[in-house]
């Protein structure tokens, strides 16, 4: 079964795919009139180049994070948890509601009572979509879709009809209390002395959660017995069940864990950057994880390092719709080029890859 | 209470607005009743909106554009079926690709040839599908005038664009496609038992490339529909998720074409209903009582079942009461059959809402196509 050595399967196929993916980018960006070197060296400049690049880099990374472990949580317990859109906007107004109305003293107070209930929320916004797999057999997929729907019109009831300020034109909640203001890199810097260091990058603290979430969803799927029964279910439901395995509760508990994730990202969007409850401040990036997810093998390294390549690729994109004429949404079709090679063409990717290792084996016998 | 007029000006609205939905939900009923579940709708629309209106304003003819919609739209298709049927990759996240690809190429592209900021060119008349008004049909200048008949004649029936009687048509033709002839038998049965039909000696590959082709025509109308008829250029994002929500109607339609055509009309009248009114006015009373009822149904379905039903359906129960009591306290100074607003985001949600219940199987249950999402491997 095994043809490739592991490193192969971990390392070469996604590089590989990105690599299809880059290449057709390329061609792409030469058909509309544009060098792909030079566009290359934009992305670079204003991305690793400028302290301030990293800060908006790390930004997106951190959202990034967050929505694509939700994504290989979920893909662990073999559901596909589309709606990462839907609980990341519910998540947003869990942290609104705790930002607004409860008076924090101080931000590390706050950034638990947000995270709480970021989390709290996106879980209840999995939840139902999980139950009704669970117990009712409607396919997680197709619900979810819906509850990202569903999602964006609450949002839109909650943010014009419920928080937005009488006399306020501006579809937006009124501006979080100053104690809830999470430090940027900017303020870290400053503090270190370091004064013009990621000016104006909206880069916080949340960053360090999401590094914290990957090293828990680490310890979550491959050291625990809770992992354990995640993964045996995802791999085979009917020998997970014969060794006692309960379907119904791994399936709950997994999109959830999953909705929580999405959830949190909010700290790092309502709480962190905007600092009140703005309409569209998911920006995709519940969507994103699924690319994320399948681009890091659903493994929280891999997350980690995918996570920061598209980051870079938001930044970059940013880039270069600012100073050339390709627009920013380049950086969707990469990110669907990718989503197609590491995951619906996988096998086109991984044949030629395969035969070349067969043919080594063969040689070596 | 709204007058007749009003009334069939929503309807005519209704049907405007269902014709890309029934389209495209017909779409996806031919690839998922051959076992390829279709997350893709939404993106194929999105192209096929894009490249028809391109077409028509680089060329000037809406024929054209419609020929390039329901090409970008079938090379779409393909390469889903490339991905789920020949690679056996994973349906759904061949479909996310696909949305996402034409989200982003679509623009990247328009950018290019237009510079307009991701929009094609308004289409100029011979770019657009017109409205075809049956004769005798009086304009909308003397409809005020007119007996009820002649507006039900004029508004309703006459008035609309080629497109918009060709998708009514598609139903029947759909629905005598599948049960009345050969391919039809044959392509419900690969997407319930693939093997079977294997044995017989019929290509599964070629039945379900079939019928994700049909599929792709489809989408392609209604993506030149929505870009030369309904409106009369490309905007970015323009599908508007109707992808989606035609998926929705396809599992409220439990995957049948005349089902199709009530499940679409009747989404198509929720976008109707919120296009025409700004704000829908309800009695205090009958809002609190319907929630309470809503409520209470819930609780006395999960009372003898297990832990998960209490508190998942329960707590809904106990929202939804919350919700009510709420209607109730906000209008206590002003007595419970004053008038409260509903918010039109709910209307817009109720498509979603709708499908979800239906597929949590409350009210009549949605059951797909025994093989869907699953590849056929021929060796098993």
């Amino acid at each position: 079964m095994d043809i490739m050595p592991k490193w192969v399967d971990i390392i070469v196929v996604p590089l590989f795919s990105l690599f299809l993916a880059a290449f057709l980018a390329a061609l792409l960006i030469l058909a509309i009139g544009e060098s792909p070197v030079a566009a290359l060296n934009l992305m670079i400049e204003g991305t690793l180049l400028r302290s301030a690049g990293w800060g908006y880099m790390l930004y997106y990374t951190t959202n990034f994070i967050f929505t694509g472990l939700a994504v290989s949580v979920a893909f662990h317990a073999a559901l596909f948890n589309i709606g990462g859109e839907g609980q990341a906007m519910i998540g947003g107004l869990g942290v609104a509601l705790v930002c607004l109305f409860i008076p924090w003293p101080h931000w590390t107070l706050a950034i638990i009572g947000a995270s709480i209930g970021a989390a709290l929320f996106g879980m209840i916004w999995a939840g139902l979509p999980a139950y009704l797999q669970a117990k009712r057999g409607s396919h997680i997929v197709i619900t979810t879709i819906m509850f990202n729907f569903i999602a964006a019109g609450v949002l839109i009831f909650f943010v014009v009809d419920v928080l937005k300020p009488t006399g306020s034109m501006d579809p937006a909640s009124a501006n979080f209390p100053a104690s809830t203001h999470l430090p940027t890199f900017q303020d870290i810097a400053s503090l270190m002395g370091f004064e013009n260091a990621f000016r104006s990058a909206p880069a916080n603290v949340s960053f360090f959660i999401a590094l914290f979430a990957c090293v828990a969803t680490w310890y979550l799927v491959w050291r625990s017995p809770l992992g354990y029964e995640i993964r045996a279910l995802g791999k085979s439901g009917a020998a997970a069940r014969y060794a006692g395995v309960r379907p119904v509760k791994i399936i709950m508990i997994a999109m959830m864990i999953s909705g929580a994730l999405c959830g949190m990202m909010a700290i790092n969007t309502t709480q962190g950057e905007s600092e009140r409850l703005i309409l569209n401040f998911t920006e995709g990036a519940g969507f994103i994880g699924i690319a994320v997810a399948l681009m890091g093998r659903s493994h929280p390294a891999g997350v980690f390092l995918a996570a920061l390549l598209f980051g870079f690729l938001y930044q970059g994109g940013a880039e270069l719709a600012l100073w050339t004429k390709i627009p920013r949404e380049m950086i969707v079709v990469i990110q669907a080029l990718v989503i197609l090679f590491t995951g619906a063409l996988s096998l086109m990717v991984r044949a030629p890859l395969e035969r070349f290792f067969m043919s080594i084996k063969k040689a070596d016998v | 209470m709204i007058d007749f007029l009003t009334l069939i000006q929503v309807l005519d609205g209704t049907l405007r607005l269902a014709t890309p939905l029934l389209l495209v939900c017909l779409a996806g009923l031919f690839s998922e009743r051959a076992g390829i579940f279709d997350i893709g709708l939404e993106g194929k629309l999105l192209a096929a909106a894009f490249v028809s209106a391109a077409f028509a304003a680089i060329t000037g003819s809406v024929w054209l554009g419609l020929l390039g919609g329901v090409l970008a739209s079938i090379l779409l298709s393909l390469l889903h079926g490339l991905a789920s049927i020949t690679l056996r990759g994973d349906q759904i996240i061949s479909g996310v690709a696909i949305n996402f690809l034409a989200a982003g190429l679509t623009v990247v592209i328009a950018q290019d040839l237009f510079g307009q900021g991701g929009r094609t060119p308004p289409l100029k008349s011979g770019g657009r599908f017109e409205p075809l008004n049956f004769p005798w049909s009086i304009s909308s200048k003397e409809m005020s005038d007119a007996g009820p008949l002649m507006q039900l004649y004029s508004e309703l029936l006459s008035g609309h664009s080629l497109l918009v009687y060709l998708a009514l048509l598609t139903v029947p033709l759909s629905w005598f496609v599948l049960y009345k002839t050969r391919f039809g038998l044959r392509l419900r049965a690969v997407g319930e038992n693939p093997a079977a039909v294997d044995t017989a000696g019929i290509s599964v590959v070629g039945l379900r490339y079939g019928a994700v082709v049909i599929g792709g025509i489809l989408c392609g109308i209604a993506g030149a529909y929505i870009a030369t008829s309904l409106q009369a250029n490309f905007t970015k994002d323009m599908s508007a998720g109707r992808g989606f929500i035609a998926l929705a109607a396809l599992i409220f339609a439990k995957w049948r074409p005349w089902y199709a055509l009530g499940a679409c009309l009747l989404f198509g009248f929720f976008f109707a209903v919120d296009n025409r009114f700004q704000n829908i006015l309800m009695p205090a009373w009958a809002l609190s009582s319907l929630l309470i009822f809503i409520s209470i149904v819930l609780l006395s379905y999960v009372w003898k079942k297990d832990y998960l039903d209490k508190v998942v359906l329960g707590g809904l129960a106990l929202g939804i009461a919350i919700i009510s009591f709420m209607v109730i306290s906000s209008v206590w100074t002003s007595g419970l059959s004053s008038q409260v607003k509903i918010p039109v985001v709910f209307i817009q949600s109720l498509p979603y809402v709708l499908t979800v219940v239906v597929l949590a199987g409350f009210v009549g249950r949605a059951i797909p196509p025994k093989a869907g999402g699953q590849p056929y491997i021929k060796e098993r």
